[in-house]
């Protein structure tokens, strides 16, 4: 069964899921380029110590992003 | 000559690649009509042939949605741009295959030659992970070579390869036209392009593409074409997009073995929960920057002091071995001693690109960036901002040039417009000869000093100005492309001394080409104005000390200190002072001072040695005898002394504020290419100097 929908910028500290779709094209694009596709497992990596940005395990390697860029992605949580 | 382009993602090892490959045979020039440097080496083959590399700056993408990207995309894309390659080699990190590929993708369908490297082979084989290279450049199309730059592993199989005749690949990485294939086909009937991919670049960046503002009537066939199909750029580019990650992740599978070992906490993990900790990240890069500011600072007062007396002894013998004139004087007071404020910068631009080569390529920059980028943010800077701001304490020179690592333009020029208000040690000096005329040494609040007080608040309103002036001007300037945060933490490694040599060496170089000649030619101007002055004003003076019998009789050094103070004020640096006193009264400054603010134009701390000449004091060194006689200035209207508490106060803050250095200036013009930068920072410093300092004069008087 599928978990319902969150933003990206909503996971938990080393919380996983799959990448479901994005909400800004602008920002999707960037996103696709650097590895963050639809169905690509993420995991929620660290967060910086003011809150924001936070890193994210994808594709093999580690990216920072802001919350406000994160929260344009939809994900499924993994159980 | 064949032309060679280097491409790749930031981190892929790219510039360590071009090190390897061209060693000491490279320049820094940069792209046509933009702000983004171009690196152009030479490969020298052992048959003797030779290739020319030019390093593109490191991308994810062949969109072009920054300056550095758009570089990339117009070389490779457009045929008919002066740089656009043979052969095009795309570096690729192996221990970070899957992303990389994106762009060997996209350079693939370009059809154009290329060579994949896959780079960082070490780390691949460390993590206990196998490639399948030969199965990779069978589904690829390409020749592919993997290589460790680092340890030079590998470099003589890409040279080689180079030399043998590279075809365009074999097939297309993904079939373009299904996305758009109507389109495509009316543009590669307008224009005469070699893929369906550069067609389907030329739709989605129709504008930013050069070649299409000299061919108006194209660019028109294809707008009503784009009109015609009604169409969404940016679906257009998800769709490919996708495409492309589709591909990947079934090559990835397929030529990739992964180690069985599952690496729950890998090394770089343990340090980033250390240098990104809430107490700890923060303790220990404030350790760093202590550590660069006391060596950039203190460390490099030594070889500095080599440098001066080395200029001192060159401008002795210089004019010992001339005959004393005209020409000499040029020579001794303009040119060597321009030369000798460029070159007295290089210790510290040399120690400062040590530590930030070192920080970049240890990885550590970008958690620097991660832990410090929401602070700030809110002020338009970036978190790499912090270096070029701490660095500009100690001189703002080397720190514009810091300010170099900021990729979002917008923040960049903040950073650079912001940094000369941090205090630097040319101010120190001035600071010092000041705070100790105005402010009685003894004078104590409870256990603190009020001279050390005043100077420590001094380096405060520096910093508060800085932060203040970067706020503003986020509202102000307009940003060509968003701020984004979306970048990559690399893995730590230890960093390459061979890269840090090269960027010494690179840094030293630009400065001392491209700001070295602005610096002396206003050096040069200086040394004019303040040593010529109008028909024989000069001769006059020289004649009312000639022959005076009471004259003869004083030490010459007192009389030599008296014709000198005279002649700087007869000068036309003097006539200037004079003419701007109405304009500097209401600050309290009369036109000595005036005669100083235009000298030390050349560098700030020239302020206490044109005093020293003014009030003819022999040894510009003794700053005790300068404040002394300046203490015994007194006001011709009041008859008070002139350099009140207020008048020291409007001078400090005068000198906090004003943008008071020549070589900040080339330099600003060097990072910027653009004249309307230094003249902005010029302006806006003068105007908030002048507004503080009248304040506070008209308030304390």
């Amino acid at each position: 069964m599928k978990n319902p929908l969150t933003h990206l910028s909503d996971l938990k500290l080393g919380e996983k899921a799959i990448i479901d779709s994005f909400t800004d094209d602008t920002m999707a694009l960037k996103l696709l380029e650097m590895g963050c596709t639809p169905g690509e497992m993420v995991q929620l990596d660290r967060i910086a110590p003011m809150g924001d940005p936070i890193a994210i395990s994808v594709s093999g390697y580690l990216l920072s992003l802001r919350k406000e860029e994160a929260s344009t992605v939809l994900v499924s949580p993994l159980k | 000559m064949i032309k060679i382009a280097l491409v790749g993602n930031p981190n892929s090892g790219k510039s360590t690649l071009f090190n390897a490959l061209t060693g000491l045979h490279q320049k820094t020039g940069n792209f046509p009509g933009v702000t983004v440097d171009k690196k152009v080496g030479h490969i020298k083959f052992e048959n003797g042939a030779v290739a020319e590399l030019v390093d593109l700056p490191g991308t994810y993408s062949l969109y072009p949605k920054s300056l550095d990207e758009q570089v990339a995309f117009e070389v490779l894309c457009d045929p008919a741009n002066e740089d656009h390659p043979d052969l095009t080699i795309v570096v690729a990190d192996a221990s970070n295959l899957k992303r990389n590929l994106f762009l060997v993708s996209q350079i693939i369908d370009l059809k154009i030659p290329v060579i994949l490297v896959l780079n960082m082979m070490d780390m691949v084989e460390k993590e206990g992970d196998v490639i399948d290279t030969i199965r990779l450049s069978e589904r690829l199309g390409v020749k592919t070579i993997g290589l460790s730059a680092r340890n030079k592993d590998g470099v003589e199989e890409l040279l080689h390869a180079i030399l043998q005749p590279i075809p365009v690949p074999q097939y297309d990485f993904i079939d373009v036209k299904k996305i758009a294939p109507d389109l495509i086909d009316r543009v590669r009937s307008v224009v005469k392009v070699n893929s369906d991919f550069s067609a389907f670049q030329i739709i989605n960046n129709l504008n930013e593409i050069d070649y299409f503002e000299k061919h108006k009537d194209k660019k028109n066939k294809i707008e009503d074409a784009l009109n015609t199909f009604i169409i969404d750029k940016n679906q257009l580019q998800q769709k490919e997009s996708v495409e492309r990650y589709k591909v990947i992740n079934r090559l990835v599978e397929e030529c990739i073995t992964h180690s069985s070992a599952i690496k729950t906490e890998t090394f770089t993990h343990k340090l980033d929960s250390i240098l990104t900790h809430r107490v700890w990240g923060y303790a220990i890069f404030l350790l760093v920057l202590f550590f660069i500011f006391q060596t950039i600072f203190f460390l490099a007062a030594y070889p500095m002091d080599w440098i001066e007396s080395m200029f001192v002894s060159i401008s002795e013998w210089a004019s010992n071995s001339m005959p004393p004139g005209e020409l000499s004087n040029l020579i001794v007071n303009g040119i060597i001693a321009g030369l000798s404020g460029v070159v007295i910068f290089i210790p510290q631009i040399a120690l400062l690109f040590a530590f930030i080569a070192i920080l970049e390529d240890t990885g550590y920059m970008a958690r620097v960036s991660f832990i410090m980028d929401k602070m700030l943010r809110k002020f338009g800077l970036n978190g790499r901002s912090v270096i070029p701001l701490i660095s500009g304490v100690a001189c703002a020179v080397p720190a514009i040039m810091s300010a170099r690592t900021i990729s979002n333009w917008k923040e960049r020029i903040i950073t650079i417009m912001v940094t000369p208000l941090m205090s630097c040690s040319a101010r120190l000096p001035v600071y010092t000869l000041l705070i100790s005329l105005v402010i009685p040494q003894d004078e104590k609040l409870g256990f603190f000093n009020y001279q050390g007080m005043i100077l420590m608040a001094l380096y405060l309103v520096g910093f508060l100005a800085a932060v203040f002036a970067a706020l503003v001007m986020k509202w102000i300037l307009k940003a060509k492309e968003k701020s984004y945060f979306i970048m990559e933490l690399p893995v730590y490694r230890t960093p390459q001394w061979r890269n840090v040599g090269l960027t010494i060496y690179e840094k030293v170089k630009i400065f001392l080409w491209d700001a070295g000649k602005i610096i002396v030619a206003i050096s040069v101007i200086l040394w004019f104005l303040s040593s010529h002055a109008p028909a024989d004003r000069f001769d006059q003076i020289d004649k009312k000390y000639e022959g005076h019998v009471i004259w003869k009789e004083l030490d010459s050094e007192i009389v030599e200190a008296k014709i000198a103070s005279e002649k700087l004020e007869a000068s036309y640096a003097g006539i200037i002072g004079k003419s701007i006193e109405p304009v500097i009264a209401p600050l309290g400054f009369d036109w000595k001072i005036g005669i100083s603010l235009v000298t030390s134009f050349a560098a700030r701390e020239v302020f206490v040695g044109t005093m020293a000449t003014i009030y003819s004091v022999g040894d510009a060194d003794n700053t005790q005898s300068i404040q002394d006689k300046m203490r015994a200035e007194l006001d011709l209207k009041t008859g008070l002394p002139k350099f009140t508490i207020a008048v020291g106060f409007s001078l400090l803050l005068f000198y906090a504020f004003a943008m008071q250095c020549m070589s900040t200036l080339a330099i600003v013009y060097r990072e910027t290419k653009h004249i309307k930068w230094p003249l902005i920072q010029f302006t806006y410093m003068s105007v908030l100097a002048y507004l503080a300092s009248l304040l506070v004069y008209q308030l304390m008087k």
